[in-house]
Protein backbone atom coordinates (compact mmCIF):
# COMPACT_ATOMS: atom_id res chain seq x y z
CA UNK A 1 0.00 0.00 0.00
CA UNK A 2 2.91 2.46 0.86
CA UNK A 3 4.45 2.18 -3.09
CA UNK A 4 0.99 2.51 -4.28
CA UNK A 5 0.45 5.93 -2.56
CA UNK A 6 4.08 6.80 -3.36
CA UNK A 7 3.52 6.34 -6.73
CA UNK A 8 0.34 8.02 -6.92
CA UNK A 9 1.70 11.39 -5.08
CA UNK A 10 4.80 11.61 -7.52
CA UNK A 11 2.84 12.72 -10.12
CA UNK A 12 1.02 15.27 -8.23
CA UNK A 13 4.04 17.80 -7.27
CA UNK A 14 7.61 16.10 -7.53
CA UNK A 15 7.19 14.96 -11.15
CA UNK A 16 4.18 16.84 -11.87
CA UNK A 17 3.89 16.31 -15.93
CA UNK A 18 3.19 19.95 -16.89
CA UNK A 19 5.73 22.35 -14.40
CA UNK A 20 8.28 19.20 -14.04
CA UNK A 21 9.12 17.08 -17.10
CA UNK A 22 7.18 20.08 -19.17
CA UNK A 23 5.27 16.97 -20.76
CA UNK A 24 1.99 17.95 -22.69
CA UNK A 25 2.57 21.48 -23.04
CA UNK A 26 0.91 22.30 -25.90
CA UNK A 27 -2.96 21.52 -24.68
CA UNK A 28 -1.86 22.43 -21.53
CA UNK A 29 -1.78 26.37 -23.09
CA UNK A 30 -4.34 25.64 -25.68
CA UNK A 31 -7.24 24.91 -23.28
CA UNK A 32 -6.59 26.85 -20.54
CA UNK A 33 -8.60 29.89 -21.82
CA UNK A 34 -11.34 29.02 -19.36
CA UNK A 35 -11.65 26.78 -16.76
CA UNK A 36 -14.41 24.26 -18.09
CA UNK A 37 -11.99 23.89 -20.95
CA UNK A 38 -9.43 22.89 -18.80
CA UNK A 39 -12.04 20.60 -16.42
CA UNK A 40 -13.24 19.10 -20.34
CA UNK A 41 -9.30 18.29 -21.51
CA UNK A 42 -8.20 16.86 -18.26
CA UNK A 43 -11.46 14.74 -17.69
CA UNK A 44 -10.48 12.78 -21.14
CA UNK A 45 -6.94 12.87 -20.58
CA UNK A 46 -7.23 11.23 -17.04
CA UNK A 47 -9.72 8.79 -19.12
CA UNK A 48 -7.15 8.01 -22.23
CA UNK A 49 -3.91 7.71 -19.29
CA UNK A 50 -5.77 5.13 -17.01
CA UNK A 51 -7.00 2.53 -19.68
CA UNK A 52 -3.82 2.73 -21.80
CA UNK A 53 -1.63 2.21 -18.26
CA UNK A 54 -4.38 -0.64 -17.45
CA UNK A 55 -4.27 -2.56 -20.89
CA UNK A 56 -0.72 -1.48 -21.38
CA UNK A 57 0.37 -3.30 -18.02
CA UNK A 58 -1.86 -6.19 -18.72
CA UNK A 59 -0.29 -6.93 -22.18
CA UNK A 60 2.94 -5.98 -21.45
CA UNK A 61 4.56 -10.02 -20.89
CA UNK A 62 3.10 -10.54 -24.63
CA UNK A 63 4.21 -7.38 -26.62
CA UNK A 64 7.35 -7.84 -28.60
CA UNK A 65 9.38 -4.67 -27.73
CA UNK A 66 10.01 -3.80 -30.96
CA UNK A 67 7.03 -3.34 -32.20
CA UNK A 68 5.67 -1.79 -28.36
CA UNK A 69 5.54 1.24 -30.14
CA UNK A 70 3.58 1.27 -32.50
CA UNK A 71 1.17 -0.73 -30.18
CA UNK A 72 0.85 1.77 -27.66
CA UNK A 73 0.18 4.47 -29.85
CA UNK A 74 -2.94 2.47 -31.51
CA UNK A 75 -4.43 1.29 -27.95
CA UNK A 76 -4.06 5.40 -26.80
CA UNK A 77 -5.73 6.42 -30.64
CA UNK A 78 -8.36 4.00 -29.52
CA UNK A 79 -9.51 5.39 -26.19
CA UNK A 80 -9.32 8.98 -27.65
CA UNK A 81 -11.68 8.05 -30.33
CA UNK A 82 -14.08 6.65 -27.60
CA UNK A 83 -13.17 9.32 -25.75
CA UNK A 84 -14.06 11.99 -28.97
CA UNK A 85 -17.14 10.35 -29.84
CA UNK A 86 -18.32 10.09 -26.13
CA UNK A 87 -17.50 14.03 -26.27
CA UNK A 88 -19.66 14.73 -29.29
CA UNK A 89 -22.54 12.48 -28.32
CA UNK A 90 -23.00 13.94 -24.66
CA UNK A 91 -21.74 17.49 -24.51
CA UNK A 92 -21.09 18.97 -27.93
CA UNK A 93 -20.61 22.60 -26.93
CA UNK A 94 -17.16 21.01 -25.01
CA UNK A 95 -16.37 19.14 -27.94
CA UNK A 96 -16.67 22.13 -30.23
CA UNK A 97 -14.13 24.10 -28.37
CA UNK A 98 -11.65 21.99 -27.51
CA UNK A 99 -11.68 21.99 -30.94
CA UNK A 100 -8.41 19.47 -32.52
CA UNK A 101 -7.35 19.02 -29.47
CA UNK A 102 -9.01 16.11 -28.42
CA UNK A 103 -8.33 14.22 -31.30
CA UNK A 104 -4.05 15.75 -30.76
CA UNK A 105 -4.62 13.94 -27.27
CA UNK A 106 -2.75 11.30 -29.17
CA UNK A 107 0.25 12.48 -29.32
CA UNK A 108 0.18 13.80 -26.11
CA UNK A 109 3.45 12.77 -25.00
CA UNK A 110 2.54 12.41 -21.07
CA UNK A 111 0.36 9.28 -22.36
CA UNK A 112 2.74 7.55 -24.43
CA UNK A 113 5.48 8.76 -22.19
CA UNK A 114 3.60 6.78 -18.99
CA UNK A 115 2.72 3.78 -21.06
CA UNK A 116 6.56 3.26 -22.51
CA UNK A 117 8.38 4.30 -19.20
CA UNK A 118 5.95 3.13 -16.23
CA UNK A 119 3.17 1.07 -17.41
CA UNK A 120 5.01 -1.68 -19.64
CA UNK A 121 7.54 -2.15 -16.64
CA UNK A 122 4.99 -2.34 -13.69
CA UNK A 123 2.20 -4.23 -12.54
CA UNK A 124 -1.40 -3.28 -13.13
CA UNK A 125 -1.85 -1.95 -9.59
CA UNK A 126 0.93 0.27 -9.53
CA UNK A 127 0.56 0.93 -13.42
CA UNK A 128 -3.17 2.67 -12.01
CA UNK A 129 -1.61 4.50 -9.24
CA UNK A 130 1.04 5.96 -11.82
CA UNK A 131 -2.03 7.05 -14.24
CA UNK A 132 -4.12 8.30 -11.27
CA UNK A 133 -1.50 10.36 -9.99
CA UNK A 134 -0.04 12.16 -13.39
CA UNK A 135 -3.52 12.49 -14.49
CA UNK A 136 -4.45 14.74 -11.18
CA UNK A 137 -1.04 16.40 -11.21
CA UNK A 138 -1.97 17.44 -15.18
CA UNK A 139 -5.26 18.22 -13.80
CA UNK A 140 -4.30 20.21 -10.87
CA UNK A 141 -1.39 22.52 -13.05
CA UNK A 142 -4.21 23.07 -16.18
CA UNK A 143 -6.82 24.25 -13.36
CA UNK A 144 -3.77 26.73 -11.68
CA UNK A 145 -3.18 28.10 -15.08
CA UNK A 146 -7.09 28.40 -16.52
CA UNK A 147 -7.76 30.04 -13.55
CA UNK A 148 -5.56 32.69 -13.50
CA UNK A 149 -6.45 33.34 -17.59
CA UNK A 150 -9.92 33.30 -16.83
CA UNK A 151 -10.05 35.59 -14.08
CA UNK A 152 -7.20 38.24 -15.07
CA UNK A 153 -8.53 37.64 -19.04
CA UNK A 154 -12.32 38.19 -18.62
CA UNK A 155 -12.22 39.60 -15.07
CA UNK A 156 -14.90 37.16 -13.29
CA UNK A 157 -14.66 32.76 -13.29
CA UNK A 158 -16.95 30.71 -14.05
CA UNK A 159 -17.56 26.93 -14.04
CA UNK A 160 -20.32 25.22 -16.25
CA UNK A 161 -22.20 28.84 -16.83
CA UNK A 162 -22.46 29.19 -13.03
CA UNK A 163 -20.55 32.37 -11.98
CA UNK A 164 -18.04 32.07 -9.60
CA UNK A 165 -16.86 35.68 -8.61
CA UNK A 166 -15.92 38.23 -10.12
CA UNK A 167 -13.86 41.42 -9.81
CA UNK A 168 -15.43 44.95 -9.81
CA UNK A 169 -12.87 46.65 -11.84
CA UNK A 170 -11.29 44.02 -14.03
CA UNK A 171 -14.84 42.89 -14.67
CA UNK A 172 -15.38 46.24 -17.18
CA UNK A 173 -11.22 46.41 -18.08
CA UNK A 174 -10.46 43.03 -18.40
CA UNK A 175 -7.05 42.00 -19.67
CA UNK A 176 -7.72 40.33 -22.93
CA UNK A 177 -3.81 39.68 -23.21
CA UNK A 178 -4.21 36.68 -20.77
CA UNK A 179 -7.23 35.13 -23.06
CA UNK A 180 -4.36 35.33 -26.32
CA UNK A 181 -1.82 32.84 -26.98
CA UNK A 182 0.94 34.92 -25.32
CA UNK A 183 -0.65 35.03 -22.05
CA UNK A 184 -0.46 31.57 -21.96
CA UNK A 185 2.88 31.08 -22.50
CA UNK A 186 3.46 34.45 -20.16
CA UNK A 187 1.55 32.80 -17.07
CA UNK A 188 3.22 29.27 -17.80
CA UNK A 189 6.52 30.99 -17.70
CA UNK A 190 5.86 32.99 -14.46
CA UNK A 191 4.74 30.20 -13.09
CA UNK A 192 7.73 27.90 -13.17
CA UNK A 193 10.00 30.86 -11.86
CA UNK A 194 8.12 31.46 -9.22
CA UNK A 195 7.43 27.38 -8.13
CA UNK A 196 11.51 27.05 -8.86
CA UNK A 197 11.80 30.51 -6.53
CA UNK A 198 9.49 28.63 -4.23
CA UNK A 199 11.46 25.43 -4.33
CA UNK A 200 8.74 23.29 -5.15
CA UNK A 201 10.36 22.36 -8.55
CA UNK A 202 14.53 22.26 -8.58
CA UNK A 203 16.25 24.84 -10.62
CA UNK A 204 17.98 23.41 -13.75
CA UNK B 1 -4.61 31.00 -57.18
CA UNK B 2 -5.18 33.66 -54.25
CA UNK B 3 -6.87 30.86 -52.03
CA UNK B 4 -3.98 28.97 -52.36
CA UNK B 5 -1.98 31.98 -51.09
CA UNK B 6 -4.09 32.71 -48.94
CA UNK B 7 -4.10 29.89 -46.91
CA UNK B 8 -0.66 29.34 -46.95
CA UNK B 9 -0.27 32.33 -45.07
CA UNK B 10 -2.86 32.09 -43.38
CA UNK B 11 -0.61 28.76 -41.54
CA UNK B 12 2.43 30.43 -41.66
CA UNK B 13 1.49 33.57 -39.66
CA UNK B 14 -1.94 33.98 -38.82
CA UNK B 15 -2.61 30.75 -37.10
CA UNK B 16 1.44 30.09 -36.52
CA UNK B 17 0.94 26.74 -35.03
CA UNK B 18 3.61 27.25 -32.30
CA UNK B 19 2.81 30.64 -31.22
CA UNK B 20 -0.89 30.61 -31.87
CA UNK B 21 -2.39 26.99 -32.47
CA UNK B 22 0.70 25.84 -29.52
CA UNK B 23 0.78 22.65 -31.64
CA UNK B 24 4.45 21.36 -31.69
CA UNK B 25 5.71 22.97 -28.39
CA UNK B 26 8.01 20.27 -27.37
CA UNK B 27 10.42 20.20 -30.49
CA UNK B 28 10.09 24.49 -29.98
CA UNK B 29 11.66 24.12 -26.60
CA UNK B 30 13.80 21.48 -27.19
CA UNK B 31 15.54 21.60 -30.06
CA UNK B 32 15.72 25.27 -30.27
CA UNK B 33 18.85 25.94 -28.22
CA UNK B 34 21.06 25.92 -31.21
CA UNK B 35 20.26 27.50 -34.69
CA UNK B 36 21.49 25.10 -37.26
CA UNK B 37 19.90 22.11 -34.94
CA UNK B 38 16.11 24.39 -34.97
CA UNK B 39 16.90 24.73 -39.54
CA UNK B 40 17.07 21.30 -39.58
CA UNK B 41 14.30 20.35 -37.44
CA UNK B 42 12.15 22.86 -39.27
CA UNK B 43 13.21 21.46 -42.40
CA UNK B 44 12.64 17.61 -41.55
CA UNK B 45 8.79 18.43 -39.85
CA UNK B 46 7.76 20.62 -43.30
CA UNK B 47 8.79 17.94 -45.25
CA UNK B 48 6.49 14.76 -43.33
CA UNK B 49 4.10 18.01 -43.49
CA UNK B 50 3.64 18.13 -46.66
CA UNK B 51 4.71 14.01 -47.48
CA UNK B 52 1.67 13.19 -44.79
CA UNK B 53 -0.66 16.13 -46.15
CA UNK B 54 -0.34 14.15 -49.23
CA UNK B 55 -1.32 10.39 -48.06
CA UNK B 56 -3.69 11.37 -46.08
CA UNK B 57 -6.10 13.42 -48.12
CA UNK B 58 -6.51 10.22 -50.62
CA UNK B 59 -6.81 8.19 -47.75
CA UNK B 60 -10.02 10.71 -46.32
CA UNK B 61 -11.33 11.04 -49.55
CA UNK B 62 -11.42 7.82 -51.30
CA UNK B 63 -11.65 4.89 -48.41
CA UNK B 64 -12.85 6.48 -45.26
CA UNK B 65 -15.78 8.75 -46.38
CA UNK B 66 -16.82 6.33 -48.90
CA UNK B 67 -16.85 4.05 -45.80
CA UNK B 68 -18.25 6.16 -43.50
CA UNK B 69 -15.24 5.50 -41.01
CA UNK B 70 -14.06 9.40 -40.19
CA UNK B 71 -14.31 8.31 -36.91
CA UNK B 72 -11.51 6.33 -38.04
CA UNK B 73 -9.23 9.04 -38.76
CA UNK B 74 -7.53 9.90 -36.09
CA UNK B 75 -5.75 5.98 -35.48
CA UNK B 76 -5.69 6.30 -39.49
CA UNK B 77 -3.75 9.43 -39.69
CA UNK B 78 -1.21 8.61 -36.62
CA UNK B 79 -0.35 5.16 -38.22
CA UNK B 80 0.19 6.67 -41.37
CA UNK B 81 2.56 9.26 -40.17
CA UNK B 82 4.19 7.03 -38.46
CA UNK B 83 4.62 4.45 -41.48
CA UNK B 84 5.78 7.40 -43.38
CA UNK B 85 8.38 8.90 -40.91
CA UNK B 86 10.27 5.18 -40.47
CA UNK B 87 10.14 4.66 -44.33
CA UNK B 88 11.64 8.09 -44.70
CA UNK B 89 14.38 7.26 -42.09
CA UNK B 90 15.31 4.49 -43.75
CA UNK B 91 15.23 6.00 -47.18
CA UNK B 92 17.35 9.12 -46.71
CA UNK B 93 19.81 6.79 -44.65
CA UNK B 94 20.00 4.73 -47.93
CA UNK B 95 20.11 7.16 -50.16
CA UNK B 96 22.09 10.59 -48.73
CA UNK B 97 23.52 9.85 -45.44
CA UNK B 98 24.69 13.19 -44.91
CA UNK B 99 21.71 14.60 -44.59
CA UNK B 100 20.31 11.58 -42.36
CA UNK B 101 22.94 12.18 -40.24
CA UNK B 102 21.84 15.74 -40.40
CA UNK B 103 18.53 14.77 -39.40
CA UNK B 104 20.07 12.51 -36.26
CA UNK B 105 17.45 11.39 -33.62
CA UNK B 106 15.08 14.40 -35.00
CA UNK B 107 13.73 12.27 -37.75
CA UNK B 108 12.80 9.55 -35.27
CA UNK B 109 10.94 12.31 -32.73
CA UNK B 110 8.35 13.73 -35.54
CA UNK B 111 6.15 11.13 -35.14
CA UNK B 112 5.06 12.31 -31.89
CA UNK B 113 4.70 15.74 -33.24
CA UNK B 114 1.80 17.44 -32.94
CA UNK B 115 2.49 19.47 -35.66
CA UNK B 116 2.35 16.76 -38.07
CA UNK B 117 -1.08 15.39 -36.78
CA UNK B 118 -2.35 18.72 -36.25
CA UNK B 119 -1.92 19.50 -39.89
CA UNK B 120 -3.86 16.23 -41.39
CA UNK B 121 -6.57 17.13 -38.70
CA UNK B 122 -6.93 20.93 -39.85
CA UNK B 123 -6.96 19.51 -43.91
CA UNK B 124 -10.08 17.10 -42.71
CA UNK B 125 -11.92 19.62 -40.63
CA UNK B 126 -11.24 22.32 -43.09
CA UNK B 127 -12.25 20.22 -46.04
CA UNK B 128 -9.70 21.53 -47.88
CA UNK B 129 -9.09 20.24 -51.60
CA UNK B 130 -5.73 18.39 -52.70
CA UNK B 131 -4.01 21.33 -53.55
CA UNK B 132 -5.05 23.47 -50.49
CA UNK B 133 -3.90 20.26 -47.82
CA UNK B 134 -0.55 20.73 -49.85
CA UNK B 135 -0.49 24.52 -49.49
CA UNK B 136 -1.44 23.99 -45.86
CA UNK B 137 1.34 21.79 -45.11
CA UNK B 138 4.03 23.97 -46.51
CA UNK B 139 2.59 26.93 -44.70
CA UNK B 140 2.26 25.58 -41.63
CA UNK B 141 6.00 23.66 -41.89
CA UNK B 142 6.87 27.21 -42.90
CA UNK B 143 5.69 28.92 -39.99
CA UNK B 144 6.92 26.12 -37.44
CA UNK B 145 10.40 26.76 -39.39
CA UNK B 146 10.12 30.12 -38.79
CA UNK B 147 9.75 30.48 -35.34
CA UNK B 148 12.00 27.96 -34.36
CA UNK B 149 15.08 29.88 -36.34
CA UNK B 150 14.00 32.95 -34.46
CA UNK B 151 13.48 31.12 -31.11
CA UNK B 152 17.06 29.61 -31.78
CA UNK B 153 18.90 32.77 -32.50
CA UNK B 154 17.25 34.67 -29.64
CA UNK B 155 18.31 31.27 -26.89
CA UNK B 156 22.04 31.98 -28.35
CA UNK B 157 21.69 35.15 -27.80
CA UNK B 158 20.22 34.06 -24.09
CA UNK B 159 23.03 31.72 -23.28
CA UNK B 160 25.23 34.93 -23.33
CA UNK B 161 23.11 36.77 -20.51
CA UNK B 162 22.82 36.86 -16.68
CA UNK B 163 19.30 35.80 -15.75
CA UNK B 164 18.09 35.28 -12.90
CA UNK B 165 18.88 31.66 -11.46
CA UNK B 166 14.89 30.62 -10.90
CA UNK B 167 14.20 31.94 -14.36
CA UNK B 168 16.87 29.68 -16.43
CA UNK B 169 16.10 27.37 -18.94
CA UNK B 170 12.45 26.99 -19.21
CA UNK B 171 11.17 29.69 -17.49
CA UNK B 172 12.71 32.80 -19.71
CA UNK B 173 12.41 30.34 -22.57
CA UNK B 174 8.51 30.79 -22.34
CA UNK B 175 8.54 34.62 -21.45
CA UNK B 176 10.59 34.85 -25.05
CA UNK B 177 7.51 32.89 -26.33
CA UNK B 178 5.45 35.05 -24.91
CA UNK B 179 6.97 38.37 -26.46
CA UNK B 180 7.02 36.70 -30.02
CA UNK B 181 3.49 35.67 -29.72
CA UNK B 182 2.63 39.25 -29.01
CA UNK B 183 4.09 40.25 -32.12
CA UNK B 184 2.46 37.42 -34.04
CA UNK B 185 -0.95 38.14 -32.60
CA UNK B 186 -0.46 41.44 -34.83
CA UNK B 187 -0.97 39.22 -37.81
CA UNK B 188 -4.42 38.35 -36.94
CA UNK B 189 -7.15 39.76 -38.82
CA UNK B 190 -4.48 40.36 -42.07
CA UNK B 191 -6.75 38.07 -44.31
Amino acid sequence: MGKWFKEFAKGLVVSNPIFVLALGLCPSLAVTNSLDNALGMSAAVIFVLLCSNVLVALIRTWVASIVRIPVFIVIIATFVTMVSLTFEAYVPALYESLGIYLPLIVVNCIILGRAEAFASRNRLSLAVADALGMGLGFMLALIIIAVIRETLGSGSLSLFEHVLFSLPVLKEQPVSLFLLPAGAFLVIGLLLAAFRRMGLIKNE
Amino acid sequence: MSNILTIFVGMALINNFVLVKFLGLCPFFGVSKKLSNAASMGLAVTFVMFLASAVTWPITHYILAPLEAEFMSTVTYILVIATLVQIMELFIMRTNYGLYSAFGIYLALITTNCAVLGVTLVNARESFSFIESLASALGAGAGFALVLVIMSGIRERLGMSDIPKSMKGLPVAFLVAALLGLAFSGFSGMV
